[in-house]
């Protein structure tokens, strides 16, 4: 942390300006990713299967976007499979009650044979330029020109505010609203929401199923905006840092929107150090959102912090056991 | 209108009979991917078969790949049975698998049986001390497991990928980043044509399976799974045996590492474990937490990866579709686990469930009032005496 501290100083403006805006663009796909497991989280669901969601979302984005060179169906037809598989998830967890950590990590197994698969065609293709020009950064009128803020947050491409606009939405639902409200308890303990007449297993789906897309939306985003062509495992883990996030984050999509930026951040600043020449590998820095999270979670446990973990998470609800 | 109740019995034949046919229709619905695809499914399940078992070299590639999925689903599953969601094994491999190597790369001149002696302790006790942190947290803190090992998992890859990278980077390799390979005397020995891994697979299996079900300490940690509160009743000293037992969890998966990096890639590599560690909990879930079905679901996992492998050359069928058809396979196979544990019975529509299972319960015991909290209950044994 010193030697990052240090070297901040060191750093001209501009170029800490353009490393800013960087860090949040590296952070885009695992807040969309983050988000999406938040919802999970909250109905009481661990869905470990990130990294496939975001995997089918990448493929199936690519392919639909290669396909109609429309930016609008594949954003939707991303979500939308990420929203199917979802379905097979929710279908296991919730109705037949399988365990959630083992269904999960098959979903991964299942995500990543089916983008692998998929791939096999798309091997090499790169978007096409009416489809790039869709994703170039704009300046947000007002917002953009704040000093330094304007120029870090606002000069970015659409992708990146929706996701803006995705995790402020998602706060204010599950905050203010009576669905949100309902979710919580879902979460929290399905026994008392049932009891006072909320539909359980309706909550677990709809929300596991809007989880998993948006999920499937931040591989999307990997493969229409970051990168944009299609490669082999485009995802490289960030599926898991995502897992990590949500704890980072404390099951807040506010936080989540800092924790996913500060891990973008850490994802691409390793180059930046070997530039400026301080001998710090990129390696050990891409320990730190894993030890970071784990501090989390100890300081957490040990202060017995009231925002934790939904109390009924990983646990299957059967109603018949009231 | 459909009403679900818990199963108090199954009989061992129709448990099996439900599993058997789950994996059935994942294969169906494989072979109508298949079919689709223009492939003769049958052709395609033949060669995968052929892949793992067609030669001696194929059954010894068919075998390396079973022993480490096998004998980390062990260890597993000892974290398992308390309801300790250890999903660090892919950690404690690579941990205990470095901590071998830095033996092997060390003291290479030590007699061979010593050297190897050596390699397994080390493996032993830093995959079991992987363990042994997060579980030290869960016990003292309640911190969550399942996340804290999770993360974990990534901490070794990345320290293996630094020393890959970094310190540990063979000089000889003309800038090449890799690991030394190791001297022949710390690659372990072959027993009928194949490393000595699958004799310490079976030792093991018999070892733990007669620590799970026939001692004191097998006794307890089924106890607590079933609950902490009345372990803790019984007088036994909780925290001692969640610990001990990650420990003894961790260890395994270490002795996997050593394994693997000495008998299989002669070196210590991020790839190592290649995700075996995340296999091997499901391995170890589909054998119904019970040590002796491990090495024949660890063999069926090892068949649909190597066949796997195999049909990619001769169909030219990425080896993606493996990972497809293992991810059906597992989710009917967790499917099918809700088909065994309960029933379903169809209810008219219109009519009040609770009246209606109570007068089925009349009707089969004749003495029941119509109480509601006796619903589940009554149920249950409406179940029963259908199911017998």
């Amino acid at each position: 942390m010193f030697l990052r501290v240090q070297y901040l100083r060191r750093w001209q403006p501009v170029s800490s300006l353009l490393f800013f805006s960087a860090a949040i663009q590296a952070g885009t796909p695992l807040l969309f990713a983050t988000l999406g497991e938040i919802m999970t989280e909250k109905s009481g669901n661990l869905n470990l299967g990130v990294e496939g969601l975001m995997l089918i979302g990448a493929v199936a984005g690519f392919a639909a976007g290669m396909a109609t060179e429309s930016v609008m169906i594949a954003i939707l037809f991303a979500a939308f499979a990420g929203a199917l598989a979802g379905l097979i998830y929710a279908f296991l967890t919730v109705t037949l009650r399988a365990n959630q950590v083992v269904t999960g990590l098959s979903l991964t197994i299942f995500g990543t044979g089916v983008s692998g698969y998929a791939g096999k065609y798309l091997m090499g293709q790169v978007l096409p330029e009416s489809m790039k020009s869709v994703f170039v950064n704009f300046k947000i009128p007002v917002l953009g020109s704040i000093p330094y803020i304007g120029e870090i947050l606002f000069h970015q491409n659409i992708f990146v505010y929706l996701g803006y606009v995705l995790a402020i939405g998602m706060g204010v639902y599950l905050g203010h609203t009576r669905y949100g409200l309902n979710l919580r308890t879902v979460g929290e303990n399905p026994y008392a929401a049932d009891a006072s007449g909320v539909q359980v297993s309706t909550y677990k789906y709809i929300h596991i199923m809007i989880g998993s897309a948006i999920s499937a939306l931040g591989g999307a985003y990997l493969s229409l905006v970051y990168v944009p062509a299609w490669q082999d495992n485009v995802t490289a883990g960030r599926g898991w840092i995502a897992v990590a996030l949500v704890i980072f984050a404390m099951w807040s999509p506010y936080k989540a929107i800092l924790g996913a930026f500060l891990f973008g951040g850490l994802d691409i600043i390793g180059f930046r150090i070997q530039s400026m020449d301080i001998n710090v590998s990129q390696y050990l820095i891409d320990m730190t959102p894993y030890v970071v999270t784990i501090l989390v979670l100890i300081v957490n446990s040990v202060f017995k912090k009231r925002d934790q973990a939904p109390d009924g998470l990983s646990v299957s609800y059967f109603r018949e056991a009231r | 209108m459909l009403r679900i109740a818990k199963r108090s019995s199954i009989s061992k034949r129709r448990a099996a009979l439900i599993r058997v046919s789950g994996i059935f229709w994942s294969l169906v619905l494989m072979s109508i991917f298949l079919l689709t695809m223009g492939l003769n499914p049958f052709e395609v399940y033949h060669a995968m078969i052929m892949g793992c078992f067609g030669s001696f070299y194929r059954i010894r590639e068919t075998i390396e790949l079973m022993i480490p999925l096998s004998l980390a689903a062990i260890g597993i599953m000892i974290a398992f049975k308390m309801k300790f969601w250890n999903i660090g094994a892919e950690g404690q491999i690579l941990m205990g698998a470095m901590a071998a190597s830095f033996v092997a790369l060390n003291m290479s001149s030590l007699p061979k049986p010593v050297l190897l002696i050596f390699m397994g302790l080390a493996g032993l006790v830093v995959g079991g001390l992987w363990a042994f942190l997060p579980a030290i947290f869960k016990t003292k803190f309640g911190t969550n497991e399942t996340l804290f090992t999770l993360m974990m998992n990534y901490i070794a890859i990345k320290f293996v990928i630094y020393l890959q990278y970094g310190p540990w980077k063979d000089p000889k390799a003309m800038g090449f980043p890799k690991i030394p390979n190791f001297t022949e005397n710390a690659i372990i020995p072959e027993v009928f044509g194949v490393h000595i891994g699958w004799v310490i697979l079976v030792v093991l299996t018999v070892l733990f399976y007669i620590i799970l079900n026939k001692t004191k300490l097998g006794y307890e940690v089924s106890v607590i799974g079933e609950s902490q509160n009345t372990a803790r009743y019984a007088g036994m000293n909780v925290n001692r045996v969640v610990l001990l037992s990650l420990f003894m969890s961790g260890a395994i998966c270490g002795l996997v590492g050593m394994i693997q990096a000495s008998g299989v890639a002669g070196t210590l590599t991020a790839e190592l474990s290649g995700g075996m560690g995340y296999t091997a909990i499901i391995v170890a879930w589909l054998s119904q937490m019970q040590v002796q079905f491990v090495p024949v679901i660890g063999m069926l996992f090892a068949v649909l990866v190597q066949g796997a492998s195999y049909i990619q050359t001769a169909f030219q069928i990425p080896q993606s579709a493996a990972e497809i058809l293992q991810g059906i396979i597992l989710f009917f196979a967790l499917g099918s686990e809700f088909f065994v544990n309960y029933t379903i019975h169809s209810i008219k529509e219109g009519q009040d469930p609770t009246t209606k299972v109570n007068n089925e319960h009349q009707s089969n015991n004749s003495n029941e009032t119509s109480h509601k909290t006796n619903v589940s209950e009554s149920s249950v044994s409406t179940e029963v005496a259908a199911g017998e």
